[in-house]
Parts: C-alpha cells; structure tokens; sequence
C-alpha cells in the first residue's frame, strides 16, 4: 500500500484499527473466551447493526439523513412475523414481502425528498411516523411467528464461520463493487460530493436520490429480515434505536455526513465497532444503568475526532461551510 | 478547414430569470470547423448563451436548430449526446471523486452496468493530449490545484467527443506554456470539423485563435465579424457601446507620495496562497490588486479584513500596528475598515432579509443599538441610497427582489453608513450593468477625493487602469508588479499577471 492510498484512508482505517483492539479485548473479558458460539452471537447482533447501518450509508451518501430507518426496520420486522411463518413456496414470497416492505418505504422516501424538494429531515420524520404507525396498527404487542429452520440456518454457522459473517461479507463485495465499477454507484458519490457538479456532468439528480433512498430501504428490509430470524417475533417498537444507532455507525466509519466520502467496508467497521463497545459495557462490570451514558461518551468521543480536521481550516468563512 | 455549413443555430432566443433579461431575441449561428470567439462585459448573457448551449437551462422564447433541426434539450447528458460539449467556467468537477471517474462518468461507456476500461484508457489519452500527463487518473479531485482541475475539465470535454465544443473562460488559471498546449488541440479539433465556441477576457488569446468573433452586450448579439476586420479599440467600444470616457471619472490628481499611508502591509504570508505581500495605501488613493483570478489578490484583502486565520507579517492602520484582526476590530471606530465581499449573495448580505435590516446588520455591536435614534439613521441610510440612486420600492423590500446592480448599491451604503477610513472591495463590478458601473465608479472616485483610502481587487483590466492611481498585480501569492502613471496599460497588467517580465513600454496599447 502506498503513502497515498494509506492517506487517503486513513478515515477508514483508524476506525479499523480501532475495531480490531476492542474486538480482541472483549474475546479476552469474555467469560467463555473464543469460541465459535460467542462470535456467533457477537455476529448476529452486529449484522443487525450492519444491515441499519446500510440502510443509513446509502442516503448519506448522497447528502441526506434518514430518520426513518428505524421505523422501517419495524415495519419490515412485523411483516416478518406474519409472512415467514410457512414453508416451501409461501416463505419464499415472505421474505420477498418482507424486502419488498422496505424497498417500497424507502421508494417512497425518495420520491417526498427528491421531487417534492422537501428537506430530508423533515421527510424522513414524517414518514417515519407513518411507517411505525403502521407497524403498530399490525402488531400492537411483539408477537407472531416465524419459521425457526429458516432462523436455525440463518443464525447459526457453517462450520465454524457464523452464518451472519458470511451474510455480511457477501453484501459488503456486492456494495463495494457496485459504488466502485458502476456509473451508479459512482453517481452516488457524484452527487453527495457536489450536487451542482453532477448536474452539469449529467448525472440525474432526481434519480440518483431516489435510487439512494430506494436502496437504503432495502437494506433497511433485510434488516427487518433479520431481527426476525434471531428474536423470532415481530416487536413494532424497536424503531428508534436503530435510527440513532444506524447514523452513530456510520460516523464511526467514517462516512461524512456532509456526503460524498466513505465506503461499505467503513460501514461494516463503523456497526460492528459500536456493537462490541456496547458489548464490552455488558461484560464491563459498569452498573447497567450508567453503561448508556458511557456508550454516549464513546460516541461523542468518537465524533469529536473525526472532525479535528476543522482546527486545520485557515479560513473563518470555510468553519460552518459544511 | 473550410466546412462552412451551419453546425448551430438560434433565432429570436430569449432567456429571462424573474425580471431580469439575460438574453434578448438573439440571433445566433456558428459553423463546424471554426473557432468562433464570444466577446462581452460580464453580464453581457455569454454565460447564459453558453448554459443554453449546453442544455442546463432552456430558452424562455426562441428555437436551437442542430444541423437545420430544432431541438430542445432534457439537460446537460442530452446536449453533450447530440455532441455539444461545454467546458464550464465554475468547473463541473465532484471533488471526492478521482480525475479518472469524473471524466468517464460524463460519458459512460458500460457493459452490463459495469464501466469499461477502455473508458479509462481513453481519459488518459485525452489528458495526454493537453500535456497533463502528469495528472494521475486515480488521484481525488479536491487534491488537485486550480490549473490542475481547469486541465481536468478540459480533459473530461474532449473525452466526450464534441462537435460543439464551448470553452468558457477554459484555461484562466493555466501557465502560458500550458494554455499554447491546449490551443494547439482546440486547433487540431477545428480542423477536424469541430467548432469551438471560446469565451475569454484576453484579448491576444482571441487574436490567437479566433476565426470569428461576436460581441454581446446587455443579454443581445451587437455584431459578428471575422477577426481582424475590427481593431482592438473598435472591439472595446462594440463591448461597452459607449465610450469608456463616459465610462469612467475622470483622473483625480495622484497623491503626493510624502503622504503617510493609511494602510500598510508589512511581509503578509499565508498558507501556500501568500508569500511576503507588501504595499501602502495613502489616504485619498485608490489602490488596485489585479492578476489572474487565484493568484491570492483576493485572499490579501480577507486577511487585512480579519477573516483568515494563521496569517504572518503586520498590518498598520494610521501608523499604528493592527494585530489580532477579526472583522469585528476591524469595523471599530478606531480602526474603520470596510469589506466588500465578492459574492453578494452569500457573503455580503442576507437577501431574504428587507433592504434596511440588511444595512443595520453592518452596524451591529458598532454604534451601540439602542443609542442612536432610528429615524436618524434611516434618514442616514436615505440620504446614502439616494447619493446611489438606487432604484426600489420600499425600504422594506427584501434584498433578493432588487437586480445585482441595485444589490451592491445596498451593499456599499451598508457599509459607507459607518464612516470607514479605509474600504476594501472584491471585484464590486463583477456582473453588474453598464450603468450601475459607472455610478460605482464615481462614487468610488468621490470617496477618493473625500480622502478615503481605497483598495479594489479587480478583474476588469480596465476599471484597474482607469480609476486606479497604482495597481499591484499578483503572480503566485505574491506582488510581481507595481504599476502607475505612464506604465499603467493593459497590455503591462496582463503581462504582469501572466508572469511575463518583459513589460511593453509606451502607451500604445492605452485604450
């Protein structure tokens, strides 16, 4: 690796760097140590994380924030629980059901943001509201039903590699390939890096937002998929933390708010970072009341960091440029 | 070469934006295998001609004909698919992405949705063709310099292959050796067929290059003519459609060089943009900063002002060493700086925001808001607008409903109410009306004579070689050149600004 791509990546591999120390902590505080079964169950809670983190990083990445994810997370989760329950032929069009829930909820998202020029924030909450009314007006208490050999093969390992890695690597080389050899994942970065300048290169901005939106929901939908293979219930309130969790990751991956930088690998170490901090806490020995305020802290930390770059802007009128 | 036939053509063209005329009725045609050269003030509806062209805006009125046939344009992909290819002047570059991605996504070349490499193979030559082998396909674009990025631009229009090729100010920041590489290509491209439509405030580079050349002025096409049936001088006159003598005040007497300097700076550095700047200013003086635009003219007058930060060497005002400058300080009392910023729109007022509270805005924290009545300072703001003519509705009006020129008339009186001793200007002309013009002129010229110091980066060479007693012109961060008196002339400035050291003597080239 040369001096200038290690500069160049530095937003990822500190981060990196910093995933591998914590991980390496938490097998040693772990009272069973390494094992196939704690990274099992360490791999499932962070491919959840993943997965929102996803759902995030595409929208991002064109210059805008999802408030939604959380909820369409939900929503897709309690379309699980009643869809996956069967077998043969009916499972499959469930889990197609269940992905197509948060393709349609992230569709929708972009057609508010991108032709009804509505600040994404102010989209994302309203229709947020919609989409965990509905899961809600499904499910009102967690319940329902879901296919537990399709959980077994989806939460387990093959062999001794845990089944949510492989899930995790498999969508990380598509999205890598996708945003690096494709006009439209280049489009993406396009547009998040200046809006203006892609117009003029001819890059449709109303697509490539929607596009983005529609994506994130996807991934938002697997999401759901997920969470129902490993709780096996439907639960319409786990919205919000995902939402908050979903943008923490992705800083933490280094992924610019401002749009137009990071990358899936950065998205992977910024979720499964934040999952194992939130792991150690657990095995910390911390009172459980006072570990959110520590995770925070992390956070802040973190954040702070990564914008220590603005200590080196020359220019007072460049400080809140972005 | 001599393929004469109508590439492109407009009639009755109108563009509006609200009440403001860009363009009107214009007719208008260029033919493959020429280069043709669009002369006009800023303002004159170049650039719009230019975003019509290259289908980022459509026409209010008016039909685009493309080899006899009217077409219309679904935006900037569709122009450059019929062929119609626009360099733009603000650039088109996305800064996080690589030089090799930027150039191939405007015209991208895949298979099953994946990029082909033969894209990227194609890029490089296109770089290679203008001498920018030095530029490597996968460096971000936000590392590169100016010129560097300008080149970028270039390489990313020839790689999609134009018939109509717009270069719209192309090469403004690039080295001389480096803009003769660049039109040695716009010249193999012309005889290939292609015709090259080429904006450019120098004049040797039209004469250079230009087969043909029109003028614009005031958003309508005055004339077209092949280049040399119209001298230099004649050309001038075509621009302004009045004699520059009407134009501008007239000379002032030069200010006695025993006069202590208002404003002097000392060894001024900063970043890589300045290296050891050092002038005076004498009351009574207008001070002129010209040169190429981002050979850190600009950046000097931000770092007197305050708004940079990590800037070496000293500033004095009225003999007294000035440090720790904010803009705050700086439009105190007892220093009495004023700051015109080169954006409007964003820098130098809120135009949601009505034409008096944008003036009280200067004023904030400086004359104390409650001490001084309201009606007497509305009467202040008045007498100010009037001595400006600003035309308006009400003074409740927001800024944004007035025109450009009405706009930087708010902006100045927004600053001339504190009584400043010294004002500094970014390019206060820059896309603003003839008329509008020469009122700034006098004004500025008053002020002069009331004893103000002055100093006006500009652009326009010659606003600088007229309304200035001295002009200093940047190359590379850092003062190449002094001028004044007899040496003042534009062809000097533009050598000085191109880093030439032979500097014509004589005034032949005086307007």
């Amino acid at each position: 690796m040369t001096f200038d791509s290690l500069r160049r990546n530095l937003r990822f591999l500190i981060p990196a760097v910093a995933f591998a120390v914590l991980f390496v902590i938490y097998i040693n505080t772990h009272p069973r140590g390494f094992s196939t079964y704690v990274v099992t169950i360490w791999a499932n809670q962070g491919a959840l994380l993943v997965f929102a983190a996803f759902a995030q990083f595409f929208v991002v990445l064109v210059r805008g924030i999802d408030l939604s994810v959380g909820a369409m997370i939900a929503l897709s989760n309690v379309v699980a629980s009643y869809a996956i329950a069967g077998d043969g032929a009916s499972l499959w069009f469930g889990i197609l059901a269940v992905l197509g829930t948060g393709l349609a909820c992230g569709f929708a998202n972009g057609l508010v943001v991108a032709l009804g020029r509505i600040p994404p924030i102010v989209a994302t909450l309203a229709t947020g509201a919609v989409y965990s009314g509905s899961a809600l007006f499904l499910r009102p208490t967690p319940g329902g039903d879901v296919n537990s050999d399709l959980s077994d093969a989806m939460t387990y390992a093959i062999g001794p590699v845990p089944t949510s890695l492989v899930l995790i690597a498999a969508i990380v080389v598509v999205f890598a390939v996708m945003l690096r050899y494709t006009a439209f994942g280049l489009s993406l970065y396009g547009v998040g890096s200046s809006e203006h300048s892609a117009a003029l290169t001819g890059i449709s901005l109303i697509k490539t937002r929607i596009a983005a939106h529609a994506l994130g929901g996807l991934c938002a939908g697997v999401a759901g998929f997920y969470i129902s293979m490993v709780t096996l219930t439907g639960d319409a309130g786990i919205g919000p933390t995902y939402t908050l969790n979903s943008i923490a990751a992705i800083v933490l991956g280094g992924i610019s708010l401002g749009g137009g930088i990071g990358g899936p690998f950065g998205v992977v170490v910024g979720a499964l970072l934040l999952k194992t901090v939130a792991a150690l806490m657990f095995f910390s020995g911390l009172p459980p009341l006072a570990q959110p305020f520590f995770e925070g802290l992390i956070l802040a930390l973190a954040i702070t960091l990564g914008s220590l770059g603005l200590l080196r802007v020359r220019n007072r009128l460049k400080l809140f440029a972005q | 070469m001599s393929n004469t036939s109508r590439l492109i053509e407009l009639s009755g063209i109108t563009k509006t934006y609200g009440p403001v005329t860009a363009l009107k009725n214009v007719d208008f045609s260029c033919a493959a295998g020429t280069i043709h050269a669009i002369l006009g003030e800023n303002g004159a509806g170049k650039s719009t001609l230019m975003k019509l062209l290259a289908g980022v805006i459509v026409p209010t009125a008016g039909e685009i004909r493309l080899d006899g046939n009217a077409i219309h344009f679904a935006g900037p992909r569709d122009a450059a698919d019929n062929g119609l290819v626009c360099m733009f002047q603000e650039l088109s570059l996305m800064p996080n992405l690589t030089v090799g991605n930027n150039i191939v996504l405007s015209r991208p070349q895949s298979r099953f949705g994946f990029l082909c490499r033969s894209g990227y193979q194609e890029a490089r030559a296109c770089l290679d063709r203008i001498g920018a082998g030095k530029i490597a396909l996968d460096c971000p674009v936000h590392e590169l310099t100016l010129a560097e990025r300008q080149l970028v631009e270039i390489a990313k229009a020839l790689y999609q292959k134009p018939r109509l090729l717009i270069l719209d100010e192309a090469t403004s920041a690039l080295g001389a050796d480096a803009v003769e590489k660049v039109f040695s290509v716009v010249r193999e491209l012309r005889d290939a067929g292609t015709c090259v439509l080429f904006i450019s405030h120098r004049f040797h580079e039209v004469h250079s290059l230009a087969d043909k050349i029109s003028v614009f002025r005031n958003g309508s096409h005055v004339q077209t003519f092949a280049a040399g049936a119209v001298d230099h001088d004649g050309i001038v006159a075509l621009m302004i459609g009045q004699s520059l003598e009407q134009l501008f005040p007239p000379p002032r007497k030069p200010i006695a060089e025993s006069v202590a300097p208002l404003l002097s700076v000392r060894d001024m550095s900063w970043a890589d943009e300045l290296k050891d700047v050092n002038f005076d200013v004498r009351p009574g003086e207008i001070y002129g900063l010209g040169g190429l635009e981002g050979h850190g003219q600009q950046r000097v007058l931000e770092a007197v002002f305050g708004v940079l930060r990590g800037v070496s060497g000293r500033v004095e005002i009225g003999g007294k060493p000035f440090g720790r400058r904010t803009p705050f300080r700086s439009k105190s009392e007892e220093i009495g700086i004023a700051f015109i910023p080169e954006d409007r729109k964003t820098e130098g007022m809120i135009p949601s925001m009505s034409i008096t509270d944008n003036m009280r805005l200067a004023g904030l924290g400086r004359d104390g808001l409650l001490t001084q009545d309201n009606q007497v300072r509305e009467a202040h703001y008045k007498a100010l607008l009037h001595r400006l003519d600003l035309v308006y509705g009400s003074l409740e009006d927001p800024v944004a409903s007035l025109s450009g020129g009405n706009q930087q008339k708010v902006l100045l009186s927004k600053w001339l109410a504190l009584n400043p001793r010294c004002i500094l200007l970014l390019d206060p002309t820059r896309g603003i009306d003839v008329k509008t013009k020469a009122q700034i002129y006098q004004l500025l010229s008053d002020l002069a004579e009331a004893g103000m110091a002055i100093v006006l980066q500009s652009t326009d060479y010659e606003e600088l070689v007229h309304l200035c007693d001295r002009v200093a012109v940047f190359y590379h961060g850092s003062i190449a050149r002094e001028l004044s008196g007899e040496m003042l002339t534009p062809t000097n400035l533009i050598s000085a600004a191109m880093g030439l050291s032979g500097i014509a003597h004589a005034t032949e080239a005086a307007a």
